[in-house]
């Protein structure tokens, strides 16, 4: 039954993949940034959540909102700045901003906090606190907290974009950033309200992160945004709930991989990206990343 | 050049453009254009195509930004303006093409049109008694519906952000006359609440029923001015087509100031 | 003035307009560069050999930033991936030299076989936009680190020593390390310049400067950007190789092993300050590098900071790099692959005297 808990592992860890992909796919769909910096934000905020919580000493659930609000609004502020700076000047331009940022992120981070991985205390009692159902299947209720809350952020984030008055402004700048304008909207002003939102989500998935395992300044990049990536050409662009899917099905296929051989975790779930990239680019929902 | 019209009132232009020269690049699309709007009028803008018509107007949203030359609203300079902020002030355009936001419904894409919309009689509800045929129709998305209910959905938008400016940019491109008119229907309504028309039409005699001023644009040249009422058919076409005017004699900028002028032909 | 101009047009008798491909400043810049060669190559015999290694540094960094250049300034590939083929080089020269084959004939090996590799790997990222592009291309590199890291035999994740260059002086193997690097430098942009003057590099400037109407002209797009990038893992491969002699190991992991993020990080970075796009940038943008990173070196991780900073400033406030900012101050170009068109009457400074004013 060693499968079976591996394979509801790996759901369950999908939706924590999708909660770090939105935010990619956001920036993306609305901006056509594709933020190569996502991944260290997310390790940014788990240091930040380091930071609050070891001088506030708040349990780690009451700092992530302080770390959320704060990346939010460092997420708009480098969008006004930076980032539409580097729109304007060209697609090239903007990756080599983003990257520039991951860089100087992961190695500030590097400098003030070591190398060495960190992680955010949930009380040891949560951390490996499961219930089992039946006799063989053995569920941790970390990771399942850690699923619903990922899902209620998404499920959030799609409400807000189809029923707010400026999700429906984000969708339309997305759809035609002029006719917005048109309409009265201040596409930059959007802009940054897309990108506080993708700022703010993957803050929270960079929380949880910490609080499921470590960070360290590396994983940004290691990791994080291969996955999110992954995740998102899985499931498809445009889709919040193709994310979801993707991530769910790259978790299942890493937890698939390691249970054939640990070294092979990472790699059967690139395999399956790699497989999908190939038999069907738009994904297995939305409209895909292929120009 | 002297122009019979209702303007000699004492009400205030709303929009005025003087001289007003753009480029695409280093292609000069106008070449010291004029004009002036005033409250309660339709003052419609023809020519051929490429004539630069479709420029003055995005120019006038704020779309495109003017070699030379200022734009006036209502008294204040509008010239180097944001287009959301000329939107916010009450600069409204319907551009060509539509140009809905395909991933939204119809009511969505109408209350975007909301989101920064002035104080004034115009809500959903009001354009949905415009076009009965919306309200059921409002959970759709817009792709797949009909060129003209499109336009509709275009001008509703429009609508309930509370101009007080509507720019039309060719309402009647690739729609069948029918649908045309029967969208040109809506105008007096509109009028009616208070909004001042200022449009772009490629199709002569609709503008010339609807309009109460016109200009003919030519290569970015004015090459006719004046009211339905007083500018001849071959006036028009001759300022349309870009024949010498001397043939046809007629209030053209391009006569003499002591041209006879030869009113109805 | 104007008037003669118009007559003479009038006349149906255009102005002879010369075309060439150089100006008046590349014979002697030509003839500098051969002696800069020479120069370089002497550099062992009155250098110290911790100079010498610090040179070696440079001319790997510099062959990284040309072939970058080819990809983003040229082709409009943004990759940051390239420390696969980096990484891949470094294998093939380890692995011949396992079984007894030289690590400098290794050197070419290292170069056809990422070029090799480079053509699954161009078949799975080719349709991509640019920016996921470059994730993709992310994704593959550490793909093939994972898949590397699984092969014990040649070291698996913890690398291995590189074999068959124990029998010589340390100085000796230094100074033919570093001759190797030069050497591959000096291929490396040598092969850029002829590329770009070729009708590959016609190809490609009309690509970049608009795609579609490239596309409509028949131009053979995918194909000329495949030729790039397997010709530029090509010359990261050759530069992995380098790498590999250097430090008589191959270590695959993320920090600071071959197949680390930084190693395009530092190509990347290189290029954007020193200027994308042309053949010059690479050059300027790889002395920028080394002098930072040497007055850096104490502070660890700070020089990566810093040059990340300043690319983006350039990128942002001086968008052709520093040599952008020569050229167009002072108008010289020493690689030329452009076209001069002398105007009529126009003529090289030299004969000015005999010219009409």
């Amino acid at each position: 039954m060693a499968w079976v808990n591996a394979i509801i592992q790996g759901i369950l860890i999908g939706g924590l993949y999708a909660l770090f992909a939105c935010g990619l796919s956001l920036m993306f769909g609305v901006m056509k940034v594709v933020n190569l910096a996502h991944g260290d934000l997310a390790v940014l905020a788990g240091y930040i959540g380091v930071g609050v919580i070891a001088v506030t000493h708040v349990p780690v659930l009451w700092s992530i909102p302080v770390v959320v609000v704060l990346m939010a609004g460092i997420g708009y502020i480098l969008q006004r700045s930076l980032i539409q700076g580097a729109i304007s000047r060209g697609e090239l331009t903007t990756l080599i901003v983003t990257f520039g940022l991951s860089i100087i992120i992961e190695n500030a981070l590097q400098q003030f906090f070591t190398a060495n991985s960190r992680g955010l205390g949930v009380g040891d009692s949560f951390i490996t606190a499961s219930f089992s159902i039946g006799s063989q299947i053995t569920i941790a209720w970390l990771y399942v907290v850690i699923f619903v809350l990922a899902v209620v952020v998404l499920l959030g984030l799609s409400l807000y974009l189809s029923r707010s008055r400026y999700g429906r402004l984000i969708r339309a700048v997305a759809d035609d950033q002029e006719a917005a304008q048109l309409s009265g909207a201040n596409y930059r002003h959007v802009f940054g309200i897309a990108a506080a939102i993708a700022f703010g989500t993957v803050a929270v998935a960079g929380m949880f992160e910490g609080m499921i395992t470590t960070i360290s300044p590396t994983l940004g990049t290691d990791t994080i945004l291969l996955f999110a990536f992954a995740s998102v050409v899985i499931g498809g662009l445009g889709s919040l709930w193709g994310t979801l899917l993707g991530g769910v099905i790259l978790g299942v296929s890493q937890a698939v991989g390691a249970q054939i051989s640990p070294s092979w975790e990472q790699l059967a779930g690139y395999a399956v990206f790699l497989l999908v990239l190939v038999i069907r680019p738009q994904g297995l929902v939305g409209q895909g990343a292929t120009s | 050049m002297s122009k019979i019209s209702i303007r000699t009132g004492d009400s205030a232009p709303l929009l005025e453009v003087r001289d007003l020269v753009v480029h695409h690049g280093q292609l000069r699309a106008l070449s010291g254009i004029s004009l002036t709007v005033f409250p309660g009028e339709v003052y419609a803008l023809i020519g051929a195509n490429g004539a630069g018509k479709s420029t003055l107007l995005r120019t006038i949203a704020g779309l495109h930004h003017p070699t030379s030359g200022s734009i006036s609203y209502d008294g204040r300079d509008v010239t180097g303006l944001r287009p959301d902020k000329r939107a916010t002030a009450g600069i409204v355009m319907v551009p060509e093409g539509r140009r809905l936001f395909p991933s939204l419904t119809l009511e969505d894409n109408l209350k975007v049109g909301m989101s920064f919309a002035r104080k004034g009689p115009w809500t959903i509800d009001r354009v949905y008694e415009l076009f009965p045929w919306m309200k059921e129709r409002r959970g759709q998305k817009t792709a797949q519906m009909s060129g003209g209910e499109q336009q509709s959905v275009a001008i509703g938008r429009a609508l309930v952000a509370n101009p007080r400016m509507l720019l039309l940019d060719e309402l009647s491109l690739g729609l069948a006359p029918v649908i045309v008119q029967r969208i040109y229907a809506m105008l007096p309504q509109v009028l009616e609440s208070g909004i001042t028309v200022l449009l772009v039409e490629q199709d002569v005699s609709q503008a010339l029923r609807v309009a109460t001023h016109l200009q003919c644009l030519l290569e970015g040249h004015v090459t006719l001015e004046g009211t339905p009422a007083e500018v001849t058919r071959e006036q028009v076409e001759a300022a349309y087509f870009g024949a010498s005017s001397a043939a046809f004699g007629g209030t053209t900028p391009l006569d003499p100031p002591n041209g006879s002028s030869h009113g109805l032909g | 003035m104007t008037e003669q101009v118009e007559a003479s047009s009038r006349s149906a008798d255009l102005p002879d307009l010369r075309v060439t491909r150089s100006r008046r400043n590349t014979l002697p810049s030509g003839i500098g560069a051969l002696v800069l060669i020479v120069v370089l190559f002497a550099f062992p015999y009155y250098v110290g050999p911790g100079t010498t290694g610090i040179m070696v540094q440079g001319l790997i960094v510099l062959t990284l930033a040309s072939m970058w250049n080819l990809l983003a300034g040229y082709a409009g590939l943004v990759s940051v991936g390239q420390q696969a083929f980096f990484g891949l080089g470094a294998y093939f020269v380890l692995i011949p030299a396992t079984h007894g084959i030289t690590p400098w004939f290794g050197l070419v090996i290292a170069a056809i076989g990422a070029a090799v590799c480079a053509v699954p790997l161009w078949w799975l990222v080719a349709r991509l936009r640019l920016g996921y592009f470059a994730i993709a291309t992310w994704v593959l590199a550490s793909v093939v680190m994972l898949v590397i890291e699984q092969i014990s035999s040649i070291g698996g994740g913890t690398g291995e020593p590189l074999p068959g260059l124990s029998g010589m002086q340390p100085a000796v193997l230094t100074a033919y390390t570093y001759w190797a690097a030069l050497t591959v430098a000096v291929l490396a942009i040598g092969g850029v310049y002829l590329l770009l003057r070729s009708k590959i590099g016609l190809t490609l400037t009309a690509i970049r400067d608009d795609e579609r109407a490239a596309r409509s002209s028949g131009v053979r797009v995918g194909l000329a950007r495949m030729g790039v990038f397997i010709a530029a893992a090509a010359g990261c491969g050759a530069a992995g190789g380098v790498l590999a002699i250097e430090q008589l190991q191959v270590v695959p992991g993320t920090a600071g092993g071959v197949f680390s993020v930084q190693w395009t990080a530092e190509m990347a970075f290189a290029v954007i300050i020193g200027g994308l796009g042309t053949i010059e940038g690479p050059i300027l943008g790889t002395i920028v590098f080394m002098v930072l990173q040497q007055k850096l070196q104490s502070y660890n991780a700070w020089y990566l900071i810093v040059l990340g900073v300043v690319a983006i400033a350039i990128a942002l406030f001086a968008r052709r790099g520093l040599w952008g900012l020569v050229v167009d101050r002072f108008n010289i170009r020493l690689f030329p692959v452009g076209y001069h068109l002398w105007a009529p009457g126009e003529k090289r400074k030299r004969q000015a005297a005999h010219a009409a004013p």
